[in-house]
């Protein structure tokens, strides 16, 4: 009951389409984040103000409930002596409400992650930065549900098993110092193993991504660990810090222990 | 400097589906109907009676012996109980051939009335053109305990539709007046149950064709265009295209499988020889092939839209804001789909070049 009632309020707070930055009055306690915050953190404050907050980006409404972006990104840079060590995601209402855990060291330049996830209800969706001196930083947002009740399935499962293991991996070209964009693109139906066969009354396996390594000249920029709350072909744009070049490595494994592995060569800033 | 590793992958490995099965009450329904599926045949004696007392649904005949009720362009909800897709029947000489029973068990009540009003013979198929709850969801009105009805769809369907129970539940209990969990409700249990799809159990891998009585059917699945499991039938004795939702009119086309697969799939419906065409959505009196071309302009213009965005390196969430549902003054429920079809472009083209 009080919670339709906040849901109605919710409805005239984000009335627009836009992907906005998290807002204080999204920082709404939840029974599924009360749990969660408690399993995880154990009683430990939790900032919801202050400059290392996380910025958390997200939809006010979920366009395609299969698809949902959203980029979790810290408001500094890393230095030895203040880092992001890991950036948490939460989706309150999901199946898996810890949808993913992302880590990152000095060398990662800047903690940011964009991807894309499944959103099956009305839900918070939440990034908790956990900072090398142990404080934690909490942003919320409010994400509606799409309408006409997509489903978060895939749309050519077949398709997505043909292509499965194939990847991206892409820097951006050097336009600028400091901590440069890179893309990682995987072709796999990540699938949750929830659905029920009609026919058989068999479930199915779960079969997605549960880990990814990102390296740069042998050195870890990114680990992340992972559910099928991520979509179809996960997809993930991190930064890392190219010096004077060398190579980029991505390395994948799914719940089947299937490993991918893909790298490129990057350029220096400036070396092209 | 090594990362910090794994702290919390115990949460994570945790996070096992048995253990998320008795979590989120969405999913335990879905075990629930595991136990209750077959208990429920009793439904098609609840649809016989209710067949007496239930209002037909209005149809038009738009050839001798093919009735169909046009769904209104709406989405779901409690005043339209899921009356939103085009839904209706064949009459052969020996048996009746459903094709697509609406959005929810009341509209396939509804149908049955329409086809009571009209002739005595039996149904023997229920066949459904493609996954959508708008298109399949009414099929409980038609179970038969004998088993005499047989429920016909692409090879694909089942899996899609497996896919998607615990959200069409939802859906449902939307358009009967439960709360939906799609907008943060939780449904009623008897919704939800009743709620459940009933699935094919004759299934089509390419062509097939059924008999009526004097009267056949083609049935074909499709290579993923609107959906990965889309089926035309084709009534000979009338040269009746049914297109289920590979045809949309009026009401914004939604992309559900494969954008570039749809539109190499209008490349071959166009050849086909046609006196009437049935429209998943829109009107009935449409010229052929005429009536796919607003449809095809507007999935080639997704196609330039998107790629355009790609080309400039736009991310999708840049792509999907910057996407303007209101230019298009042609297609009703722009606003509700447009981005969601932006957004399945995206995802599928982003892996060209
Ligand atoms: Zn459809």
């Amino acid at each position: 009951m009080e919670r339709r009632q906040f849901l109605l309020g919710s409805a005239v707070l984000v009335p627009t389409w836009g992907f906005g930055l998290a807002r204080a009055d999204d920082d709404q306690p939840t029974p599924e984040w009360d749990q969660l915050r408690e399993q995880l953190f154990s009683g430990r404050p939790i900032a919801t103000d202050g400059p290392a907050l996380p910025i958390l980006e997200a939809p006010a409404r979920a366009a395609d409930a299969a698809t949902v972006p959203l980029a979790l990104r810290s408001p500094f840079d890393q230095s030895a002596s203040r880092y992001v060590k890991t950036l948490f995601l939460v989706i309150d209402r999901n199946p898996t409400p810890l949808a993913a855990i992302f880590h990152f060291t000095p060398e990662s330049g800047r903690a940011e992650v964009e991807t894309r996830v499944r959103v099956e209800q009305y839900t918070f969706v939440r990034a908790i930065a956990e900072l090398n001196d142990g404080s934690l930083h909490l942003a919320s947002s409010f994400v509606k549900a799409a309408g006409g009740c997509s489903a978060p399935a895939g749309k050519d499962p077949a398709a997505a098993a043909a292509n499965l293991g194939q990847l991206r991996l892409r820097a951006e070209a050097a336009l600028e110092e400091g901590p440069r964009r890179a893309r990682l693109m995987i072709r796999h139906p990540n699938t949750s193993g929830l659905a029920m066969d009609q026919l058989t009354r068999f479930y199915a396996k779960p079969h997605f991504v549960r880990e990814l390594n990102i390296l740069y000249r042998g050195q870890p920029v990114l680990k992340a660990e992972l559910t099928f709350a991520i979509s179809e072909n996960p997809d993930f744009s991190f930064r890392f810090l190219p010096g004077s070049g060398g190579e980029l490595e991505a390395r994948v494994v799914d719940t089947e222990n299937l490993s991918f592995t893909s790298r490129v060569q990057v350029g220096g800033t400036g070396g092209g | 400097m090594p990362l910090s590793g794994s702290t919390y992958v115990g949460l994570l490995s945790a996070n096992l589906p048995s253990r998320w099965l008795s979590v989120r009450r969405s999913w335990r329904g879905l075990a629930a109907f595991a136990k209750a599926a077959f208990a429920l045949a009793g439904l098609a004696v609840f649809g016989a009676v209710h067949a007496q007392t239930t209002a037909p649904l209005p149809v038009a005949e738009v050839a001798p012996g093919v009735f169909v009720h046009q769904g209104r362009h709406e989405e779901n909800s409690v005043d339209n109980a899921g009356d939103i897709a085009n839904i209706g029947f064949v009459v052969g000489e020996r048996c009746v051939a459903v094709v697509d029973s609406g959005g929810t068990p009341a509209i396939g009540r509804a149908l049955l009335a329409a086809i009571r009003q009209r002739t005595a013979l039996p149904v023997c198929y229920v066949v459904n053109t493609h996954m959508h709850p708008d298109h399949v969801l009414g099929n409980a009105a038609f179970v038969d305990p004998a088993g005499s009805v047989r429920f016909v769809g692409s090879i694909r369907l089942p899996a899609a539709l497996s896919a998607r129970t615990a959200v069409y539940q939802s859906a449902i209990s939307l358009s009967t007046g439960e709360p939906c969990a799609c907008t943060g409700g939780e449904g009623s249990e008897a919704a939800a149950l009743e709620a459940r799809p009933v699935p094919p159990d004759l299934l089509v891998d390419g062509e097939m064709s059924l008999d009526l009585g004097g009267r056949a059917l083609h049935l074909r699945s499709w290579p993923t265009a609107h959906t990965d499991n889309d089926l035309t039938v084709f009534d000979e004795a009338t040269a009746t295209l049914w297109l289920g939702d590979l045809l949309f009119e009026e009401r914004i086309p939604v992309v559900d499988g494969s954008l570039r697969g749809w539109l190499a799939v209008l490349g071959e419906l166009r050849t086909l020889p046609a006196r009437h065409v049935v429209p998943g959505h829109g009107a009935l009196d449409l010229r052929w092939p005429d009536a796919l071309v607003p449809m095809e302009r507007y999935l080639n213009g997704l196609v330039v839209e998107v790629r355009t965005a790609l080309r400039a390196r736009k991310s999708l969430a840049e792509t999907v804001d910057a996407a303007d549902p209101a230019q298009l003054t042609g297609w009703k429920l722009a606003e509700e789909y447009h981005r969601r079809n932006v957004t399945a472009a995206y995802v599928e083209l982003e892996w060209e070049d």
